[in-house]
């Protein structure tokens, strides 16, 4: 018998234990501060901003332009500059990253779960069920994503709810893919067996048994998918086809002030590019953390 | 010791053959649509295995790994289902046992870390059978657990904690009350204590004879420890490469072991007396199951083969009351 059965009672939970991991790597806890710090802000935005950037009535022409350190015509400091409309740069950034978030998690929440019902169906049906999904797994992920997402907002429309079906519509099978090889493993272990010795319905081994053990990959695809959503979704917008300009999003704030920046006026364009980079960084050095951490190959 | 003639049987393997056969692949089939010599890979794991097992009697099953007793247990437990043959537990053949009739038979499995769902707390564990079969109403499954977890020496308190905070003696434990909170009468104990060091083995062992007694228990107990199998079983059959070759009584197979196969296997076993004694394995190694020999499948290993051994496959004939053996040396000159 090796120590792993000697395991004292009252050792760690799981989770105190995943908590200690993870603080292993520095950079990994800073950036996850960033995701809790940028998730805040985009929750608080519309109490926390100086102006709301899509109210007419707050905006002031004469505003325009301004570079970021300046003072308004009522002498509002503008930390970060104005847009051409004289709209505060910070306001619109944290409205900017509130729709990104709000959109990428959405269609993160959509694939995930129709990934984990398809996966842990193919994987625990086997035989045709499993060919079929998993042959539209990978011509899904035959694709290039932007490509995808483009198609299907052509023939879609425009409009957020369309956005966030697009996102998720490519993200399905990578969701579909891990579920499923997390629950082949799963599906052969003796719980499962016993399961059904006790006359378990297949809903209830796929929803009781596999389902919760299967849990701790997809957090990590799911960590690394958002990312990727957000990235998607600014390259939408950026390109004009994304979120409608009455939802701005870091995308479209980039796309605004990228007329600009050869004039000089760099920050209308620069800060909303520096939020998007730093929220995609952090978000995925957060998930390669959470992947080291709960690889037990990888576990000293 | 229980004559299985004598009273009517609780478990009758009637016949079970079970084939695996690996399915060609697309271009596999088109290998063989173009005429090539491309087979479906057939294993077959159980060749018309055959014996009964009285109502409380302990019997071993034993065999070297890849002899096939693992798929005779899950076949038995209703995990899996035979190429051929039957499953009769109290006459009815257990594909037609559904409900709460199929809970007549549980299996207790080797691994106590696979056995138990990481993210289910131990009285949710024990409690998934009754929940699901509404044995016991609601508001008695709780005493249940309790009184369940205590049979089996646990201590109730614990049964908020989740498996992984148990130690692997402390788990099989919990497995056998997962098993036991639905009241089954036979158990299938597929290699239960090998996974355990020896001083919880022992342990083990000696729960699985009290609960014997307290439930009213009958053991189909599979295991390559013929230690293990002389302290608990009443009967042991001895399996090889898919076939029943040997069946007797414990204590008359242990003092007088006919077939060469279980002989070479005794003579492996540690004892104490033993000592100074060399070493001698069964000569060779088991052979492939996906080309098993001719005639009698250990005649290569046999150190009394015959010409007749290479052809013939012996047939399971009784030799003495309550026991059979299949080798062609028992027809006599």
């Amino acid at each position: 018998m090796t120590g792993r059965a000697e395991t004292p009672a009252t050792a760690d939970t799981g989770w105190r234990r995943l908590a200690g991991d993870f603080a292993e790597s520095p950079p990994a806890v800073v950036c996850l501060g960033l995701v809790l710090l940028i998730l805040g802000l985009a929750a608080a935005a519309p109490w926390i901003t100086p102006q709301n950037p899509y109210d007419l009535a707050q905006l002031d022409i004469l505003d325009g332009r301004l570079p970021p350190g300046s003072e308004s015509f009522a002498g509002v400091p503008y930390w970060l500059g104005t847009d051409a409309q004289g709209r505060d740069m910070l306001s619109a950034i944290l409205y900017g990253i509130r729709t990104s978030l709000l959109v990428a998690l959405s269609a993160g929440a959509l694939a995930f779960a129709t990934g984990l019902g398809l996966g842990l169906i193919a994987a625990y049906a086997r035989g045709t069920v499993d060919a079929l999904i998993m042959r539209v797994v990978d011509l899904m992920l035959g694709f290039p994503a932007i490509l995808t997402t483009m198609i299907l907002i052509v023939v879609l429309g425009r409009g957020t709810d369309k956005v966030i079906l697009a996102l998720a519509v490519v993200q399905w099978a990578y969701f579909a893919r891990t579920a499923r090889s997390a629950a082949l493993v799963e599906v052969e272990k003796d719980y499962v067996a016993a399961a059904r010795g006790l006359g378990a319905s297949h809903g209830r081994i796929l929803l009781r048994h596999l389902l919760p053990n299967c849990l701790p990959p997809m957090i990590v695809v799911g960590t690394v998918q958002v990312a990727n959503a957000i990235s998607l979704e600014a390259t939408l917008s950026f390109l004009g086809i994304g979120l409608p300009v009455t939802e701005p999003s870091l995308g479209l704030l980039i796309a605004n002030g990228f007329k600009y920046l050869l004039s000089g006026l760099y920050w209308i364009s620069v800060f909303p590019g520096i939020a998007l980079l730093v929220m995609v960084m952090s978000i995925n050095i957060v998930g390669d953390q959470l992947r080291e951490v709960l690889n037990p190959h990888s576990s000293r | 010791m229980t004559d299985p003639a004598a009273s009517a049987p609780l478990v009758e393997i009637d016949r079970i053959s079970k084939d695996f056969v690996q399915r060609l692949d697309v271009a596999g089939r088109l290998a063989r649509g173009l005429g090539l010599d491309v087979r479906e890979l057939r294993v077959r794991a159980l060749d018309d295995v055959c014996f009964t097992i009285g109502a409380g009697e302990v019997v071993g099953l034993v065999g070297e790994s890849g002899c096939g007793k693992s798929t005779l247990g899950r076949i038995v437990a209703g995990l899996m289902r035979p190429t051929a043959g039957d499953i009769r537990i109290d006459g009815t053949s257990r594909a037609a046992l559904s409900g709460r009739d199929a809970l007549t038979v549980q299996m207790i499995f080797q691994d106590p870390f696979s056995a138990l769902n990481p993210r289910m707390r131990v009285r949710d564990i024990v409690a998934e059978g009754p929940r699901i079969n509404k044995t016991v109403p609601g508001r008695a499954l709780p005493a249940l657990v309790d009184d369940t977890l205590r049979r089996v020496g646990l201590d109730p308190a614990d049964k908020g904690r989740f498996p992984h905070q148990f130690s692997g003696g402390q788990r099989q434990r919990i497995g056998i009350a997962r098993a036991l909170a639905v009241r089954p009468r036979f158990l299938v104990c597929d290699e239960a204590t090998s996974a355990l060091d020896v001083s919880v083995q022992a342990q083990v062992i000696n729960l699985f004879l009290e609960l014997r007694t307290d439930f009213a228990l009958t053991y189909l107990f599979i295991s390559h420890d013929l230690g293990v199998v002389e302290h608990i079983a009443d009967r042991v059959v001895i399996l090889y490469l898919g076939r029943v070759i040997e069946e007797a009584p414990t204590e008359a197979l242990f003092a007088a072991p006919n077939h060469p196969y279980t002989q070479a296997l005794l003579s492996e076993r540690p004892r104490l007396e033993a000592k100074g004694r060399a070493f001698k394995p069964v000569a060779g190694e088991i052979p492939s199951p996906l080309a098993p020999p001719p005639g009698c499948h250990f005649h290569p290993r046999c150190p009394h083969a015959l010409p007749r051994c290479r052809q013939e496959v012996p047939v399971l004939r009784t030799i003495a009351p309550g026991r059979r053996a299949a080798c062609h040396l028992n027809d006599g000159p």
